[in-house]
Protein backbone atom coordinates (compact mmCIF):
# COMPACT_ATOMS: atom_id res chain seq x y z
CA UNK A 1 0.00 0.00 0.00
CA UNK A 2 1.57 3.58 -0.85
CA UNK A 3 0.59 5.51 2.44
CA UNK A 4 2.50 7.24 5.04
CA UNK A 5 4.12 6.52 8.46
CA UNK A 6 1.47 7.84 11.33
CA UNK A 7 0.31 7.44 14.51
CA UNK A 8 -3.57 6.38 15.19
CA UNK A 9 -5.25 8.13 18.00
CA UNK A 10 -7.67 6.66 20.13
CA UNK A 11 -10.35 9.28 18.67
CA UNK A 12 -9.28 7.64 15.10
CA UNK A 13 -7.26 10.42 13.67
CA UNK A 14 -3.73 9.86 12.61
CA UNK A 15 -1.30 12.78 13.54
CA UNK A 16 2.06 12.32 11.47
CA UNK A 17 4.00 13.86 14.47
CA UNK A 18 4.05 12.25 17.39
CA UNK A 19 4.62 15.11 20.18
CA UNK A 20 3.67 15.98 23.58
CA UNK A 21 2.00 19.39 23.47
CA UNK A 22 2.09 21.91 26.72
CA UNK A 23 -0.20 24.31 26.12
CA UNK A 24 -1.00 27.51 28.49
CA UNK A 25 -4.73 28.44 29.09
CA UNK A 26 -3.84 32.01 29.49
CA UNK A 27 -0.85 34.50 29.44
CA UNK A 28 0.02 34.45 33.20
CA UNK A 29 0.76 30.45 32.78
CA UNK A 30 2.90 31.01 29.87
CA UNK A 31 6.40 31.56 32.24
CA UNK A 32 5.19 27.86 33.54
CA UNK A 33 5.17 26.23 29.99
CA UNK A 34 8.49 27.73 29.90
CA UNK A 35 9.94 26.35 32.03
CA UNK A 36 8.08 23.07 31.58
CA UNK A 37 9.28 23.04 27.97
CA UNK A 38 13.43 24.22 28.73
CA UNK A 39 13.44 21.07 31.07
CA UNK A 40 11.78 18.36 28.75
CA UNK A 41 13.15 19.61 25.43
CA UNK A 42 11.04 16.83 23.84
CA UNK A 43 7.85 18.73 24.00
CA UNK A 44 6.00 21.26 22.08
CA UNK A 45 5.47 24.34 23.86
CA UNK A 46 2.03 25.95 22.93
CA UNK A 47 1.67 29.77 24.73
CA UNK A 48 -0.16 32.89 23.76
CA UNK A 49 -1.23 36.05 24.58
CA UNK A 50 -5.17 35.34 25.33
CA UNK A 51 -7.32 33.49 27.88
CA UNK A 52 -8.83 36.30 29.88
CA UNK A 53 -9.75 39.73 29.32
CA UNK A 54 -12.44 39.21 26.50
CA UNK A 55 -16.03 38.50 26.24
CA UNK A 56 -18.83 37.26 24.33
CA UNK A 57 -17.97 36.11 20.43
CA UNK A 58 -14.09 36.23 21.32
CA UNK A 59 -14.42 33.82 24.20
CA UNK A 60 -15.98 31.63 22.49
CA UNK A 61 -13.44 31.74 19.45
CA UNK A 62 -10.71 31.43 21.35
CA UNK A 63 -12.11 28.51 24.08
CA UNK A 64 -12.70 27.35 20.19
CA UNK A 65 -9.34 26.81 19.18
CA UNK A 66 -7.89 26.04 22.65
CA UNK A 67 -9.81 23.09 22.76
CA UNK A 68 -9.52 21.89 18.78
CA UNK A 69 -6.06 22.86 18.65
CA UNK A 70 -5.25 20.09 21.78
CA UNK A 71 -7.55 17.97 19.67
CA UNK A 72 -5.16 18.07 16.82
CA UNK A 73 -3.68 14.16 15.96
CA UNK A 74 -0.14 15.29 15.63
CA UNK A 75 -0.40 15.94 19.73
CA UNK A 76 0.03 12.48 20.94
CA UNK A 77 -0.72 14.13 24.54
CA UNK A 78 -1.38 17.29 26.21
CA UNK A 79 -0.35 19.38 29.22
CA UNK A 80 -2.35 22.31 29.79
CA UNK A 81 -1.07 24.87 32.53
CA UNK A 82 -3.82 27.21 34.00
CA UNK A 83 -3.51 30.02 36.30
CA UNK A 84 -6.98 29.24 38.53
CA UNK A 85 -8.80 32.76 38.14
CA UNK A 86 -8.99 32.69 34.07
CA UNK A 87 -12.12 33.37 31.82
CA UNK A 88 -10.62 30.20 29.78
CA UNK A 89 -9.60 27.45 32.62
CA UNK A 90 -7.27 24.78 32.22
CA UNK A 91 -10.30 23.00 32.90
CA UNK A 92 -12.45 23.73 29.89
CA UNK A 93 -9.77 23.19 27.64
CA UNK A 94 -8.78 19.72 29.57
CA UNK A 95 -12.52 18.45 28.74
CA UNK A 96 -11.78 18.63 25.35
CA UNK A 97 -8.70 17.11 24.63
CA UNK A 98 -10.07 13.80 27.42
CA UNK A 99 -12.74 13.56 25.09
CA UNK A 100 -10.34 12.02 22.18
CA UNK A 101 -9.42 9.54 25.10
CA UNK A 102 -5.73 11.04 24.29
CA UNK A 103 -3.06 11.36 27.38
CA UNK A 104 -4.29 14.44 28.84
CA UNK A 105 -3.11 16.10 32.03
CA UNK A 106 -3.97 19.62 33.71
CA UNK A 107 -2.37 21.90 36.54
CA UNK A 108 -3.57 25.01 37.99
CA UNK A 109 -0.82 27.35 39.50
CA UNK A 110 -3.17 28.49 41.99
CA UNK A 111 -3.49 25.22 43.37
CA UNK A 112 -0.36 24.34 43.86
CA UNK A 113 1.10 27.25 45.15
CA UNK A 114 2.71 28.92 43.00
CA UNK A 115 4.78 28.51 39.96
CA UNK A 116 8.17 26.97 40.90
CA UNK A 117 5.59 23.99 42.14
CA UNK A 118 3.64 24.39 39.34
CA UNK A 119 6.48 24.16 36.84
CA UNK A 120 8.12 20.54 39.06
CA UNK A 121 4.68 19.18 38.98
CA UNK A 122 4.01 19.72 35.31
CA UNK A 123 8.25 18.86 34.52
CA UNK A 124 7.01 15.19 36.13
CA UNK A 125 3.59 14.55 34.28
CA UNK A 126 5.71 16.21 31.29
CA UNK A 127 8.71 13.36 31.58
CA UNK A 128 6.26 10.70 31.83
CA UNK A 129 3.46 11.56 28.95
CA UNK A 130 6.67 11.95 26.80
CA UNK A 131 7.47 8.36 27.67
CA UNK A 132 4.44 7.12 26.57
CA UNK A 133 4.05 9.14 23.72
CA UNK A 134 7.16 6.66 22.44
CA UNK A 135 5.77 3.93 23.22
CA UNK A 136 3.00 4.49 20.46
CA UNK A 137 4.43 2.89 17.00
CA UNK A 138 3.73 4.11 13.66
CA UNK A 139 2.13 2.31 11.15
CA UNK A 140 1.04 2.82 7.82
CA UNK A 141 -2.24 4.37 6.04
CA UNK A 142 -3.21 5.72 3.59
CA UNK A 143 -3.00 9.61 1.91
CA UNK A 144 -7.24 9.90 3.21
CA UNK A 145 -6.56 10.38 6.28
CA UNK A 146 -4.48 13.46 5.60
CA UNK A 147 -5.83 17.17 6.00
CA UNK A 148 -3.77 19.99 4.36
CA UNK A 149 -3.95 23.42 5.00
CA UNK A 150 -3.13 25.86 2.23
CA UNK A 151 -1.25 29.37 3.49
CA UNK A 152 0.35 31.76 1.36
CA UNK A 153 2.31 34.91 2.95
CA UNK A 154 4.83 37.27 2.43
CA UNK A 155 3.69 36.86 -0.86
CA UNK A 156 4.61 38.90 -4.46
CA UNK A 157 4.02 39.49 -7.81
CA UNK A 158 4.72 35.92 -8.72
CA UNK A 159 3.01 33.99 -5.88
CA UNK A 160 0.32 33.83 -7.98
CA UNK A 161 1.91 32.28 -11.36
CA UNK A 162 4.37 29.85 -9.51
CA UNK A 163 3.93 28.39 -6.09
CA UNK A 164 0.38 28.79 -5.77
CA UNK A 165 -0.49 27.04 -8.74
CA UNK A 166 1.61 24.46 -7.90
CA UNK A 167 0.26 24.31 -4.55
CA UNK A 168 -3.15 23.66 -6.66
CA UNK A 169 -2.12 20.55 -8.18
CA UNK A 170 -1.02 19.26 -5.03
CA UNK A 171 -4.58 19.69 -2.97
CA UNK A 172 -6.03 18.35 -5.98
CA UNK A 173 -3.88 15.64 -5.50
CA UNK A 174 -5.20 14.90 -1.88
CA UNK A 175 -8.44 15.47 -2.65
CA UNK A 176 -8.06 12.90 -5.43
CA UNK A 177 -6.98 10.34 -2.53
CA UNK A 178 -9.61 10.94 -0.45
CA UNK A 179 -8.14 13.53 1.93
CA UNK A 180 -8.96 17.02 2.72
CA UNK A 181 -7.65 20.05 1.84
CA UNK A 182 -8.76 23.53 3.88
CA UNK A 183 -8.37 26.90 1.70
CA UNK A 184 -8.96 30.09 4.05
CA UNK A 185 -7.77 34.02 4.23
CA UNK A 186 -11.16 35.33 2.80
CA UNK A 187 -10.25 38.88 2.39
CA UNK A 188 -7.87 36.98 -0.89
CA UNK A 189 -10.99 35.73 -2.42
CA UNK A 190 -12.41 39.47 -2.94
CA UNK A 191 -14.38 39.30 -6.03
CA UNK A 192 -14.23 35.67 -7.09
CA UNK A 193 -17.40 34.62 -5.56
CA UNK A 194 -19.09 33.92 -8.58
CA UNK A 195 -16.33 31.50 -10.31
CA UNK A 196 -16.05 29.80 -6.68
CA UNK A 197 -19.44 29.20 -5.99
CA UNK A 198 -19.49 27.29 -9.47
CA UNK A 199 -17.74 25.13 -7.70
CA UNK A 200 -19.57 24.55 -4.64
CA UNK A 201 -20.96 20.82 -3.83
CA UNK A 202 -24.41 22.47 -2.59
CA UNK A 203 -26.68 25.72 -3.17
CA UNK A 204 -25.97 26.09 0.63
CA UNK A 205 -22.29 26.15 0.24
CA UNK A 206 -22.66 28.41 -2.74
CA UNK A 207 -24.36 30.92 -0.89
CA UNK A 208 -21.96 30.45 2.33
CA UNK A 209 -19.22 31.02 -0.07
CA UNK A 210 -20.99 34.21 -1.22
CA UNK A 211 -21.86 35.28 2.13
CA UNK A 212 -18.53 35.04 4.10
CA UNK A 213 -16.32 36.60 0.86
CA UNK A 214 -18.91 39.86 1.20
CA UNK A 215 -18.69 40.20 5.05
CA UNK A 216 -15.14 40.22 5.00
CA UNK A 217 -15.00 42.76 2.06
CA UNK A 218 -17.72 44.87 3.98
CA UNK A 219 -15.14 44.46 6.72
CA UNK A 220 -11.90 45.67 5.29
CA UNK A 221 -14.02 48.67 3.68
CA UNK A 222 -14.84 49.79 7.54
CA UNK A 223 -11.70 48.94 8.99
CA UNK A 224 -9.33 50.57 6.09
CA UNK A 225 -11.59 53.03 4.54
CA UNK A 226 -10.22 53.81 0.96
CA UNK A 227 -6.62 52.20 1.69
CA UNK A 228 -9.17 48.97 1.29
CA UNK A 229 -9.32 50.14 -2.21
CA UNK A 230 -5.81 49.39 -2.31
CA UNK A 231 -6.52 45.75 -2.31
CA UNK A 232 -5.28 46.03 -6.03
CA UNK A 233 -2.26 48.50 -5.84
CA UNK A 234 -0.60 50.78 -8.15
CA UNK A 235 2.82 47.96 -8.04
CA UNK A 236 0.32 45.45 -8.72
CA UNK A 237 -0.79 47.22 -11.98
CA UNK A 238 2.39 48.23 -12.53
CA UNK A 239 3.55 44.13 -12.21
CA UNK A 240 0.79 43.43 -14.96
CA UNK A 241 -2.11 43.05 -12.53
CA UNK A 242 -5.37 43.85 -14.58
CA UNK A 243 -8.12 43.44 -12.28
CA UNK A 244 -9.48 42.48 -8.65
CA UNK A 245 -10.27 39.31 -9.89
CA UNK A 246 -6.90 38.67 -11.53
CA UNK A 247 -5.24 39.17 -8.10
CA UNK A 248 -7.73 36.86 -5.73
CA UNK A 249 -7.66 34.19 -8.49
CA UNK A 250 -4.06 34.07 -7.91
CA UNK A 251 -4.30 33.14 -3.96
CA UNK A 252 -7.71 31.03 -4.93
CA UNK A 253 -5.07 28.43 -7.06
CA UNK A 254 -3.77 27.12 -4.12
CA UNK A 255 -7.06 25.28 -3.59
CA UNK A 256 -6.38 23.65 -7.14
CA UNK A 257 -10.12 23.17 -9.38
CA UNK A 258 -11.50 20.67 -7.23
CA UNK A 259 -15.43 21.15 -5.62
CA UNK A 260 -16.11 22.82 -2.83
CA UNK A 261 -17.37 20.82 -0.30
CA UNK A 262 -17.83 22.99 3.31
CA UNK A 263 -17.14 26.38 4.47
CA UNK A 264 -16.45 26.45 8.29
CA UNK A 265 -16.04 28.53 10.79
CA UNK A 266 -12.54 29.74 12.09
CA UNK A 267 -10.62 26.77 13.83
CA UNK A 268 -13.92 24.40 13.99
CA UNK A 269 -13.49 20.50 13.27
CA UNK A 270 -14.86 19.97 9.47
CA UNK A 271 -16.97 17.64 8.69
CA UNK A 272 -16.68 16.42 5.09
CA UNK A 273 -14.00 15.54 2.58
CA UNK A 274 -12.04 16.63 0.13
CA UNK A 275 -11.69 20.67 -0.40
CA UNK A 276 -13.14 23.00 2.29
CA UNK A 277 -12.91 26.98 2.89
CA UNK A 278 -11.96 27.78 6.37
CA UNK A 279 -14.15 31.01 7.13
CA UNK A 280 -10.59 33.19 8.69
CA UNK A 281 -8.02 35.66 8.36
CA UNK A 282 -4.78 35.49 5.89
CA UNK A 283 -2.76 37.05 8.59
CA UNK A 284 -0.14 34.34 8.80
CA UNK A 285 0.14 33.01 12.38
CA UNK A 286 -3.54 33.35 13.23
CA UNK A 287 -4.31 31.27 9.57
CA UNK A 288 -1.86 28.61 10.66
CA UNK A 289 -3.64 28.53 14.44
CA UNK A 290 -6.77 28.16 13.18
CA UNK A 291 -5.74 25.83 10.31
CA UNK A 292 -4.00 23.12 13.09
CA UNK A 293 -7.16 23.60 15.19
CA UNK A 294 -9.49 22.56 12.25
CA UNK A 295 -7.13 19.36 12.17
CA UNK A 296 -4.46 19.87 9.63
CA UNK A 297 -1.20 18.03 10.11
CA UNK A 298 0.21 19.28 7.87
CA UNK A 299 0.59 22.85 5.80
CA UNK A 300 1.62 24.19 2.04
CA UNK A 301 2.61 27.81 2.49
CA UNK A 302 3.93 29.90 -0.52
CA UNK A 303 5.60 32.80 0.03
CA UNK A 304 7.75 35.11 -2.33
CA UNK A 305 9.30 38.00 -0.07
CA UNK A 306 10.33 34.83 2.43
CA UNK A 307 9.11 34.51 5.83
CA UNK A 308 10.54 31.53 7.91
CA UNK A 309 7.40 30.82 10.45
CA UNK A 310 6.40 27.33 11.35
CA UNK A 311 3.90 26.06 13.86
CA UNK A 312 4.44 24.30 17.18
CA UNK A 313 3.87 20.82 16.18
CA UNK A 314 2.61 20.92 12.39
CA UNK A 315 5.21 20.90 9.47
CA UNK A 316 5.12 23.59 7.21
CA UNK A 317 6.35 23.28 3.94
CA UNK A 318 7.63 26.69 2.57
CA UNK A 319 7.73 27.00 -1.16
CA UNK A 320 9.32 29.57 -2.93
CA UNK A 321 8.13 31.54 -5.82
CA UNK A 322 11.09 32.83 -7.45
CA UNK A 323 14.82 31.75 -7.49
CA UNK A 324 16.06 34.73 -6.18
CA UNK A 325 14.12 34.22 -3.12
CA UNK A 326 15.46 30.73 -2.64
CA UNK A 327 18.97 31.52 -3.49
CA UNK A 328 18.81 34.26 -0.26
CA UNK A 329 16.42 32.30 1.87
CA UNK A 330 17.69 28.64 0.97
CA UNK A 331 17.64 27.60 4.26
CA UNK A 332 14.31 28.40 5.40
CA UNK A 333 12.67 26.93 2.10
CA UNK A 334 11.73 23.65 1.43
CA UNK A 335 10.98 23.71 -2.45
CA UNK A 336 11.63 26.30 -5.19
CA UNK A 337 8.88 27.06 -7.28
CA UNK A 338 10.84 29.58 -8.79
CA UNK A 339 11.78 27.72 -11.55
CA UNK A 340 8.31 27.79 -13.33
CA UNK A 341 9.14 31.49 -14.15
CA UNK A 342 12.07 30.77 -15.84
CA UNK A 343 10.49 28.21 -17.99
CA UNK A 344 12.67 25.08 -16.77
CA UNK A 345 9.91 23.40 -14.64
CA UNK A 346 6.02 23.60 -15.31
CA UNK A 347 3.50 24.24 -12.74
CA UNK A 348 2.62 20.16 -12.96
CA UNK A 349 6.45 19.68 -12.30
CA UNK A 350 7.00 21.70 -8.74
CA UNK A 351 3.01 20.51 -8.21
CA UNK A 352 4.24 16.58 -8.39
CA UNK A 353 7.31 17.54 -6.48
CA UNK A 354 5.39 19.16 -3.38
CA UNK A 355 3.04 16.13 -3.64
CA UNK A 356 6.49 14.07 -3.63
CA UNK A 357 7.47 15.68 0.17
CA UNK A 358 4.12 15.80 1.68
CA UNK A 359 4.48 11.59 1.10
CA UNK A 360 7.80 11.97 2.82
CA UNK A 361 7.17 14.71 5.62
CA UNK A 362 4.11 12.94 6.49
CA UNK A 363 6.27 10.13 7.29
CA UNK A 364 8.31 11.90 9.74
CA UNK A 365 11.32 13.93 7.43
CA UNK A 366 11.47 17.46 8.94
CA UNK A 367 10.62 20.17 7.28
CA UNK A 368 13.00 23.44 7.21
CA UNK A 369 10.58 25.54 9.57
CA UNK A 370 10.82 22.43 11.87
CA UNK A 371 14.75 22.06 11.64
CA UNK A 372 14.94 25.60 12.51
CA UNK A 373 12.74 25.49 15.43
CA UNK A 374 10.25 28.70 13.73
CA UNK A 375 7.25 27.51 15.61
CA UNK A 376 6.83 31.09 16.99
CA UNK A 377 4.07 31.71 19.45
CA UNK A 378 0.30 30.38 19.33
CA UNK A 379 -1.90 33.84 17.87
CA UNK A 380 -5.35 33.28 17.62
CA UNK A 381 -8.05 35.58 15.52
CA UNK A 382 -9.38 38.17 17.91
CA UNK A 383 -12.55 40.56 16.87
CA UNK A 384 -13.09 42.77 19.41
CA UNK A 385 -10.87 44.97 22.19
CA UNK A 386 -9.76 43.42 25.68
CA UNK A 387 -12.20 44.42 28.56
CA UNK B 1 14.33 27.88 -27.94
CA UNK B 2 14.31 28.35 -24.19
CA UNK B 3 10.50 29.46 -23.03
CA UNK B 4 9.38 32.60 -22.28
CA UNK B 5 6.03 32.96 -21.83
CA UNK B 6 3.52 30.94 -19.39
CA UNK B 7 -0.01 29.62 -20.00
CA UNK B 8 -1.49 28.81 -16.09
CA UNK B 9 -4.79 27.02 -17.01
CA UNK B 10 -5.12 25.36 -20.81
CA UNK B 11 -8.26 27.64 -21.10
CA UNK B 12 -6.70 30.62 -21.00
CA UNK B 13 -6.36 33.06 -23.68
CA UNK B 14 -3.72 35.05 -22.47
CA UNK B 15 -0.27 34.28 -21.10
CA UNK B 16 2.14 35.80 -18.96
CA UNK B 17 5.55 36.70 -19.56
CA UNK B 18 8.59 35.86 -17.89
CA UNK B 19 10.95 37.97 -19.27
CA UNK B 20 10.72 41.63 -20.89
CA UNK B 21 9.85 40.87 -24.40
CA UNK B 22 10.08 43.28 -27.47
CA UNK B 23 7.93 44.06 -29.95
CA UNK B 24 8.84 41.50 -33.07
CA UNK B 25 10.58 39.16 -30.57
CA UNK B 26 9.55 35.24 -31.05
CA UNK B 27 6.86 34.54 -27.92
CA UNK B 28 7.87 30.82 -26.69
CA UNK B 29 4.89 28.74 -24.19
CA UNK B 30 5.81 25.74 -23.15
CA UNK B 31 4.66 22.78 -25.69
CA UNK B 32 3.11 25.06 -28.77
CA UNK B 33 4.33 27.17 -31.35
CA UNK B 34 5.86 30.21 -31.20
CA UNK B 35 4.37 33.55 -32.39
CA UNK B 36 5.53 37.07 -32.56
CA UNK B 37 4.85 40.08 -29.99
CA UNK B 38 3.26 42.72 -31.89
CA UNK B 39 3.72 45.14 -28.36
CA UNK B 40 6.59 45.55 -25.80
CA UNK B 41 5.49 43.54 -23.37
CA UNK B 42 7.58 43.68 -19.41
CA UNK B 43 7.99 40.75 -17.30
CA UNK B 44 4.96 39.48 -15.72
CA UNK B 45 2.70 41.33 -17.72
CA UNK B 46 0.05 39.56 -19.70
CA UNK B 47 0.07 38.87 -23.91
CA UNK B 48 -2.98 37.33 -26.12
CA UNK B 49 -2.23 33.85 -27.43
CA UNK B 50 -4.92 33.87 -29.56
CA UNK B 51 -7.01 36.51 -31.99
CA UNK B 52 -9.76 38.00 -29.50
CA UNK B 53 -12.66 39.86 -30.22
CA UNK B 54 -14.02 43.39 -28.59
CA UNK B 55 -16.26 42.23 -25.80
CA UNK B 56 -14.97 38.50 -24.76
CA UNK B 57 -13.51 37.60 -21.59
CA UNK B 58 -10.27 37.47 -20.60
CA UNK B 59 -9.06 34.58 -19.66
CA UNK B 60 -6.58 34.05 -16.63
CA UNK B 61 -6.57 30.70 -13.82
CA UNK B 62 -8.98 29.29 -16.46
CA UNK B 63 -11.64 31.70 -15.54
CA UNK B 64 -12.76 35.25 -17.06
CA UNK B 65 -10.87 37.88 -15.26
CA UNK B 66 -11.65 41.01 -17.08
CA UNK B 67 -13.99 41.93 -20.34
CA UNK B 68 -12.06 43.37 -23.85
CA UNK B 69 -12.90 46.95 -24.91
CA UNK B 70 -11.43 46.59 -28.47
CA UNK B 71 -10.16 43.05 -30.66
CA UNK B 72 -6.79 41.87 -29.69
CA UNK B 73 -4.63 40.12 -31.55
CA UNK B 74 -2.15 37.17 -30.91
CA UNK B 75 0.64 38.70 -29.40
CA UNK B 76 -1.13 41.93 -28.48
CA UNK B 77 -0.18 43.59 -24.92
CA UNK B 78 -3.51 42.96 -22.72
CA UNK B 79 -3.78 45.05 -19.31
CA UNK B 80 -5.95 48.34 -18.08
CA UNK B 81 -5.98 49.86 -22.03
CA UNK B 82 -8.16 47.55 -23.23
CA UNK B 83 -9.85 45.40 -20.66
CA UNK B 84 -12.83 46.27 -18.66
CA UNK B 85 -12.71 45.72 -15.38
CA UNK B 86 -16.21 43.56 -14.73
CA UNK B 87 -19.29 45.04 -12.95
CA UNK B 88 -19.48 43.08 -10.04
CA UNK B 89 -16.12 44.37 -8.75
Amino acid sequence: MEGFRGYERPDGTVGIRNHVAVISSVTCANGVVDRICAEVPETVKIIHVNGCGRGGSDLILHTRTLQNLCRNPNYAAVLIVGLGCELIPADSIHLAAAFTQKPSEKIVIQNEGGSGKAAEKGIEIATRLVKQATEIKPEMFSFDRLRIGLKCGGSDAFSGLSANPAIGVASDWIVEQGGNSVLTEIEELNGTNHILMKRAATESVANRIDEVINQTNSEAVEILGDFAKLMISAGNIEGGMTTIVEKSLGSAVKGGTSRINEVFEYAEIPTQKGLMIMNGPGYDPEAMAGLAAAGCQLILFSTGRGTPLGFPGVPVIKIASNSRLYKNFELDIDINAGEILEGIQSIQDVGAEIVDLIKRVASGEKTRAEINKQEGLLCMYTRHRSL
Amino acid sequence: MKTNALLIHPKDNVAVVIEDIHKGKAVVLQGGEPFYALSDILYGHKIAVRDLKAGSSVIKYGEAIGTLTGDVMKGEWVHLHNVLIMEDE
